[in-house]
């Protein structure tokens, strides 16, 4: 058995992130893929606005802040101006589906060689878990507290499905990471991405249901399961779009 | 010796890594609090653990290292 | 120097490629619009990127990105483009990130129309965005300053880390005029002069990162103060504005970019009337030429400024006078184009008034 210990592409600084939030997580993948690629000296990250603002401090790697909604284009401007170079986008589902759609939709549909990495936790989290482009009907956040009525706020949009139309795109999955298994094929997929990237293929997109246990208002292990049984259902796992676009 | 090594300041208690032991030998332990005022993660039966990780791999802060051969911090 | 006839929109744009301009992101607006397809054409011949983006908000966060990795690169719009860029752009003044960006104003606010205006003036001089900061402002009056002003704009830029905007109109984008450039080759900038740009570590350096959020209040405090220093240094070594026939101006007409054109020809007719008007021409907007300014005016009774708006540079105007000499206003806005004789009449109109 290996040992498992801290990826040397995240930094010792401890994330702020709530207890049991799955961001950390996915940071910590996205980092094991950089080491096992061996291209964290090659690797330009951007990071969005929401609870992932400050992860330029977690990645070993260069980093860029960019302005909510906006990291793909920020990429995009990286990636043109440095094309043998690495470029990942790390985002929340309010800065990649709600400011940033248009980006989101552009960058796909031009095959821009960068890897986005999606975290979908239905909610806006750094500002208090209002109501996020893929709250589910019927959720309570802020925003709804109600609960969300499609019939006033309108259906939570899935965006692998979204973007797997665009020609542009070469990967495009969901994967959640509520277990070991899980996790796993989170990060085969962000592999994959890194791997297309590399072989300049085309946009991958790696969409990945996430927990927010305070604003679900909920305990960690209660949060893993309350995915499970409500965002699965609404945003099914699997690959949408795979295959080399060029 | 520890196979499990429990980073005990970075621990937030979230108990991810409970839910994810194949042999059910990783709890809470409610014997100290850390500096952040959290009771932390920590394996109940050393001898009964594979070192298969996957605590670790649940681990939303990097807060455990696996040293198969028991090997110290 | 082999002299070309060319629009102002692809002079300023060729004279970007010639700077090292490795990186152009545009999108469609009138009156600009020939710099991007001017790009189209020549940045694959020359290794650039020409990329028109989905929104103008995309593509100045497609500078931004560019930029943090080291590379010269630029955007243009127009007025309202330049509206939609603003954030980016306060975002690349908090992050010390050097680029250029072109705005050949038109007719506003709103959608406005697209003939040539001058009502960004505040917009570009005093707030381009949210937050303390400013950025480097050339105006440029004739074809050949359009291009000359371009090198400069990404030279000083990376200078001083900080943006730089050529404001121009929609008639200096679009007339022609000969114009010769400065080098026939291509400006290679060393990357080593960026030691902070994000372009990979390498695993020769510690990691970079570009950045413009700083929770604690009191960090945010002192980079901006730094930054203001730097501002200082830049007011001191950077002002620059044309004085034409001002030594011995009663009258001193102050106008910039395409209007100081007219005003040149006014001035000159005053003093065929015996008038002794003069003009002076601020060419750095900000930082605004006071010193300059100061020195045309110093025989002046009166000064017109005399705008393409409703009157903004007025106001830097009268600061640098420190309002000891009255300052009158002649505009014309919306897109209309002020005529020379229209300005000469309100020369004249100054003129019997004296020093009142």
């Amino acid at each position: 058995m290996p040992e498992f210990r801290k990826p040397h592409s995240l930094t010792d600084v401890p994330f702020h992130y709530c207890p049991g939030c799955t961001h950390g997580i996915v940071h910590r993948l996205v980092a094991e893929v950089i080491d096992e690629m061996g291209i964290e000296g090659d690797t330009i990250g951007v990071c969005p606005v929401g609870c992932s603002v400050m992860a330029y401090d977690y990645f070993a790697c260069d980093m860029i802040e960019a302005a909510h909604g906006r990291a793909p284009a920020v990429a995009t401007g990286v990636k043109r101006g440095n094309p043998d170079k690495f470029v990942f986008t790390y985002q929340g589902d309010g800065d990649l589906a709600a400011i940033g759609t248009a980006e989101t939709v552009h960058a796909a549909t031009r095959g821009e060689n960068i890897t986005v990495i999606f975290i979908n936790n239905t909610t806006y989290g750094m500002t208090g878990g209002q109501m996020a482009p893929t709250t589910l009907p019927g959720q309570v956040t802020q925003t709804t507290p109600y609960g969300r009525n499609p019939d006033v706020e309108g259906f939570p949009v899935r965006v692998c499905e979204m973007l797997s139309t665009l020609s542009g795109v070469a990967l495009a999955e969901r994967v959640t990471v509520t277990d070991p298994a899980n996790i796993r094929k989170a990060k085969a997929a962000i592999r994959k991405g890194f791997e297309f990237q590399k072989n300049k293929q085309g946009f991958s997109i790696i969409e990945v249901l996430s927990t927010c246990p305070t604003n679900w208002g909920m305990s960690p292990v209660e949060a893993i399961n309350w995915l499970k049984e409500n965002m699965i259902p609404y945003y099914p796992l699997g690959v949408f779009k795979e295959g080399a676009i060029r | 010796m520890a196979k499990m090594n429990v980073d005990f300041e970075v621990c937030k208690g979230c108990a991810l890594c409970t839910t994810a032991c194949p042999k059910k030998i990783v709890a809470i332990s409610h014997e100290r609090l850390n500096s952040k005022g959290y009771y932390t993660a920590e394996c109940i039966d050393e001898d009964a653990c594979i070192a298969c990780a996957m605590c670790a791999m649940m681990c939303p802060d990097c807060a455990i290292t696996i040293i198969p051969d028991g090997g110290d911090k | 120097m082999e002299r070309n006839l060319m629009k102002g929109n692809e002079a300023l744009a060729e004279a970007a490629i010639r700077a090292g301009c490795k990186g152009f992101f545009g999108y469609p607006i009138t009156p600009q619009t020939e710099i991007s397809a001017y790009m189209a054409k020549r940045m694959p011949k020359v290794g650039g990127v020409f990329l028109q983006a989905e929104s103008e908000i995309a593509a100045i966060n497609m500078v931004y990105g560019c930029a943090s990795s080291g590379v010269r690169c630029m955007t243009s719009s127009s007025s309202p483009g330049i509206s939609l860029k603003s954030e980016g752009v306060s975002y690349m003044a908090g992050s010390d990130l050097p680029c250029v960006i072109v705005n050949v104003m038109r007719g506003g606010p709103g959608l406005g129309g697209i003939q040539p205006s001058q009502s960004d003036y505040w917009q570009a001089t005093r707030a381009l965005g949210h937050g303390d900061f400013q950025i480097l402002v050339f105006a440029p009056s004739s074809v050949q300053e359009m291009a000359d002003y371009m090198g400069k704009a990404f030279d000083l830029s990376d200078k001083y880390r900080m943006p730089a905007m050529i404001l121009a109109d929609g008639l200096l984008g679009q007339m022609m005029e000969p114009v010769t450039f400065g080098s026939e080759e291509i400006h290679t900038p060393d990357p080593a002069l960026k030691p902070w740009a994000t372009n990979g570590h390498g695993n020769k350096r510690k990691h970079n990162i570009v950045n413009s959020l700083y929770l604690q209040a009191e960090e945010l405090e002192n980079l901006v103060v730094e930054r203001f220093k730097r501002y200082e240094i830049v007011k001191s070594e950077v002002h620059e504005a044309e004085c034409y026939r001002t030594d011995d101006a009663e009258i001193v007409v102050a106008a910039y970019g395409s209007v100081a054109r007219l005003a040149k020809a006014a001035v000159d007719l005053a003093r065929e009337a015996g008038i002794k008007a003069g003009l002076v021409r601020p060419i750095t907007l900000w930082p605004f030429p006071v010193q300059e300014v100061k020195d045309a005016c110093r025989n002046a009774k009166r000064v017109l400024c005399v705008e393409m708006s409703m009157g903004q540079m007025i106001e830097d105007v009268k600061l640098a006078l420190d309002c000891r000499v009255p300052v009158d206003f002649y505009g014309r806005t919306g897109g209309v184009i002020p005529k020379p004789s229209a300005i000469l009449e309100q020369i004249k109109i100054l003129n019997e008034k004296g020093a009142e």
